[in-house]
């Protein structure tokens, strides 16, 4: 089998599974529907883990597969990249989606969307596969608007709830404005580089370095810095970074495999991804980087303050993967691109872990998501719990779990940036380091430690979940716990991504080896840091719970701010939306209605009319007075004649 | 000798008043018809000159012609009238408004 | 001054006098009359412009017809003369001003300089044996024969045009059915009755 039909059958197997699950569910029933999308899935998890075997026996691949069309000298192409990132990118993306799949069978059991569900998971799994493997923008920007639109679908899936129609027209809208920027800025690839190839766009890059464009107001900008500055702003929207990230709390509202496939552990990291992929391009913009470092260390700190004030379980998770999402963005801006992908790779495991477990106690507790109503779930429900609890000790950066060796190659190589904004971002990461751990253990404590604080109905009916909701997790706990540890070595020592991504500059005199980082952990702070925001979380939920409530009485302020999440829905709320409908309204009242509507097309009929009742007195319907016109007129024309 | 000039400026009398015929009696249709037989007789006098002056026979072809129509123009208004009272008891020009819709 | 300048002045001022009467006089049977006058005396004025032909059709077309038939029209009409007037002297100054104005720029016309002695001499008058009427009539039926076919159509349009428009049905009229009655016969107008001739007798 040649290498281009081997990777053509990746993502087709999830296309074809996509269209029968999706098309024909209807007809071919439920179980056949899950059965092909998992097996469309599972195929292309197992072709995805040879091409992963293949890649790292140094076997990579570029070229095009399918040439779409040539315009001036233009060629629009379906290509694959197969290098170590994609490969890494596709077993993630393949893995945690089939793991989705398998549990979805268990949570949408009793659906009446079910096969709908399906096609549109392997439908996401196509979008997300063309994403990574692309080899040039115009695949890529495929791919990013259909894991897009499939997000879009996929929070409005229960379309009766007004809310979550309000959640996917909002997810739509914020990622439309990161859109924009991305698809200027495949534009301004285009146009400096007349390629939409990823290779010679790179090859070309170091020699037009150089090359500036005039801004507005007379300014200068380096056409990387633009074409950089635009790329982010798309991965700001998909990856939901501070400003754009008020869409992806709401994109909650869908089904909680969707929330652990899409908005945790894949579509979100396509714009993590996108800056590791153009690492080549912004490795030369310093602008560029101080930009994404800033935002990532923004994001990473200002969401994780809201995720300690919230209560439903699911948004807690949701509010720390935008908190993580902002570490991985801190470690693109700091260059550490490897350090970035890796931390998105163990990432992607135990967060999607976090929210499978989530949705098990969901389904466990009837749909009830808020934490104040659980607790001491514990004994009820002890695979979730463990699993939730490596889950949480991987999120908190505990040794040897994963987060731990992601995180904190992420700390140590913000601490060792030299890109301007570092040392705010390392304090940002710090702080963050404590509060990851806080709410992390918040939720544990919550929602399996301390009285039941359910009623007597919901706790009777109490039991673990089916296999298929446990196999999963616990199929995701095990790379939560192993993947740093396999990982850490190949993904530092840069053998693991090859020349895939820029290799940023390495931490000086630090082992960054599994071995070393775990003989260093006990003298550093994110460890202790971690371990404090754990026994913190342990003494305000499970020893004095009095405690969070007195705190935010004290801080009734701050406790507000974090509860209305700074603002940013009500600002958006206030300047965009009511904005755009004050300008539509003037607009409307202006220039529809006076202008258009006012001066010119009544304004014209007027004028007939108002003319036509001066004219209709000449016109008296009295012969002589024609005649009358006629004689006048002749003599009129005697006088003309006579006298010009 | 008699100039054309004078044959031309008593047609163009004769024509003028006509005009005034036409505007002074603007209730009788009958009047007005006989304005307009005044009108071309103006007409016909000074084809009748010109032709005589420059020798010319056609001129009084024309005038021939003139009084053809001018006969036929007589008749059918003379009939019109005939109608247009037996329906309106009437030769008011200024009933005849049905024009204004 | 010679006779036909005496001619020429004398008629021309009976035609501007009783075509001025025709305009203004009040009863529309007066105006008629004097239109015949105006007709008269333009046809003398053409005779002195040597149109013996078109003079004589004047006379005997308008004077002897179309005047006939305008008095003719004008009688059978039941026209009230008083309402007919009203309002004559409102609209005089704006035809006066209209008569004058043209009269002033055709009499600027005529008197330019084109029309005078100088330029066109009065033609020496026909022989005694020249006939205006065979003239035109070579004319008439060569030159013009087509347009002089058109005007007769033309007044075979007016004839049915008129006669259209005036006649109609009166549903009070009665009317013989010709064709009824040739083709009528003995049983359409009697009828033999059987009747005994005295009581009791069989028929």
């Amino acid at each position: 089998m040649s290498r281009e039909l081997l990777y053509l059958l990746i993502p087709l197997s999830c296309l074809a599974a996509a269209l029968l699950a999706g098309f024909l569910g209807s007809r071919i029933g439920r179980v056949n529907a899950h059965r092909s999308a998992i097996g469309g899935v599972g195929l292309a998890f197992i072709l995805s883990c040879v091409v992963g075997w293949d890649v790292f026996s140094g076997n990579h691949f570029n070229g095009p597969v399918y040439t779409w069309a040539v315009s001036g000298g233009t060629h629009f192409e379906i290509g694959f990249l197969i290098d170590p990132l994609s490969a890494v990118m596709m077993v993630v993306v393949t893995f945690v989606s089939l793991m989705v799949h398998i549990y979805t069978i268990g949570y949408m059991a009793d659906d009446p969307g079910y096969t709908r569900f399906f096609g549109y998971t392997a439908l996401f799994t196509f979008a997300m596969l063309m994403l990574v493997m692309s080899n040039n923008f115009l695949q890529l920007f495929f791919g990013w608007e259909g894991v897009g639109l499939v997000s879009y679908l996929l929070i409005g899936f229960w379309y009766e709830r007004e809310s979550a129609i309000r959640a996917n027209l909002k997810a739509f809208l914020v990622n439309r404005v990161g859109d924009f920027g991305f698809i200027l800025g495949i534009g301004a690839v285009l146009a400096l580089f007349g390629s939409l190839d990823y290779q010679s766009v790179f090859d070309a890059a170091p020699t037009l370095a150089g090359t500036t464009v005039s801004g507005p107001f007379g300014s200068e900008w380096h056409w990387m810095t633009v074409i950089c500055l635009l790329l982010f702003a798309g991965a700001m929207g998909k990856s939901a970074q501070v400003p754009l990230h008020v869409w992806l709390p709401d994109s909650m509202e869908g089904p909680t495999p969707i929330s652990a496939l899409i908005h945790a552990a894949t579509m979100v990291t396509a714009g993590i991804f996108l800056v590791a992929r153009m690492s080549p391009l912004f490795s030369l913009s310093t602008t560029a980087l101080t930009v994404v470092l800033v935002i990532g260390a923004l994001t990473a700190l200002l969401m994780a303050f809201v995720a300690l004030v919230q209560t439903d379980i699911k948004r807690v998770v949701a509010y720390s993967t935008l908190s993580q999402l902002g570490y991985m963005t801190v470690a693109l801006g700091a260059s550490a691109y490897s350090v970035a992908i890796f931390h998105l790779a163990t990432h992607a495991f135990f967060k999607a872990l976090l929210f499978l477990a989530a949705g098990s106690v969901i389904i466990a507790m009837h749909h009830e998501q808020d934490m104040r109503r659980m607790g001491g779930l514990r004994k009820l429900m002890p695979v979730t719990y463990v699993t939730c609890v490596i889950g949480s000790l991987a999120l908190a950066g505990i040794p040897p779990f994963a987060g731990f060796f992601s995180k904190d190659a992420i700390i140590e190589a913000v601490h060792h940036s030299s890109t301007p904004g570092a040392g705010f971002a390392y304090v940002a990461v710090l702080i963050g380091v404590v509060l990851t751990a806080f709410y992390s253990f918040r939720l544990v404590f919550m929602a399996f430690h301390g009285e039941e604080r359910m009623d007597a109905k919901t706790r009777s009916h109490l039991h673990e979940s089916p296999w298929v909701v446990t196999v999963p997790l616990i199929a995701l706990a095990l790379p939560s716990v192993l993947a740093g540890l396999m990982l850490v070595n190949p993904a530092m020592d840069g053998s693991l991504f090859g020349n895939s991504v820029v290799a940023g500059s390495k931490p000086e005199g630090l082992d960054m080896t599994a071995v070393g980082m775990l003989a260093h952990a006990p003298f550093a702070w994110p460890f202790w840091l971690a371990i404090i925001g754990i026994v913190a979380a342990w003494v305000c939920y499970c020893l004095r719970p009095e405690l969070p409530v007195r705190a935010a009485e004290r801080w009734s302020g701050l406790y507000r701010l974090l509860m209305r999440k700074y603002g940013f829905d009500e600002f958006y709320q206030w300047v965009f939306a009511d904005g755009a409908r004050g300008l539509g309204r003037v607009l409307w009242e202006w220039g529809d209605r006076r202008l258009i509507d006012g001066w010119m097309v009544n304004g014209a009929a007027g004028v007939v009319a108002r003319t036509a009742g001066l004219v209709r007195r000449i016109q008296s319907g009295l012969v002589y007075h024609y005649a009358f016109a006629m004689i006048i007129g002749l003599v009129g024309l005697m006088s003309w004649f006579l006298f010009r | 000798m008699i100039p054309l000039s004078h044959y031309l400026i008593v047609g163009a009398l004769l024509f003028a008043v006509s005009v005034v015929g036409i505007f002074l009696n603007r209730k009788n249709l009958v009047i007005i018809l006989m304005a307009i037989e005044l009108l071309l007789l103006a007409a016909n006098m000074n084809f009748v000159a010109f032709s005589h002056y420059l020798q010319d026979l056609s001129g009084q072809v024309f005038v021939f012609f003139v009084l053809t129509v001018a006969a036929a123009e007589a008749a059918i208004g003379l009939a019109i009238l005939i109608v247009l009272f037996r329906t309106r008891r009437s030769i008011n020009v200024q009933d005849l408004d049905r024009l204004r819709g | 001054m010679t006779f036909l300048e005496i001619v020429f002045y004398v008629f021309s001022a009976v035609l501007i006098a009783s075509s001025l009467l025709v305009v203004t006089v009040r009863n529309p049977v007066r105006a008629a009359l004097f239109l015949v006058l105006a007709f008269f005396s333009a046809a003398c004025l053409w005779l002195t412009l040597e149109a013996e032909f078109l003079a004589i059709t004047l006379v005997l077309v308008y004077v002897g017809a179309v005047m006939v038939l305008f008095l003719f029209v004008i009688m059978m009409l039941d026209i009230d003369i008083a309402q007919m007037r009203a309002g004559f002297a409102n609209y005089l100054p704006l035809g006066l001003i209209v008569a004058l104005v043209m009269v002033g720029e055709l009499t600027l016309v005529m008197l330019s300089g084109e029309f005078g002695d100088a330029e066109l001499p009065r033609p020496v008058g026909q022989p005694a044996d020249y006939s205006n009427t065979e003239a035109l009539g070579r004319l008439v039926y060569t030159d013009y024969v087509f347009a002089f076919e058109l005007a007769a159509v033309i007044l075979l349009v007016a004839i049915i045009a008129a006669i259209s428009l005036t006649l109609r049905r009166r549903p009070e009229t009665r009317y013989q059915a010709p064709e009824e009655q040739v083709k009528v016969r003995k049983e359409d107008r009697i009828r033999i009755v059987r009747m005994p001739s005295r009581p009791g007798e069989d028929p």
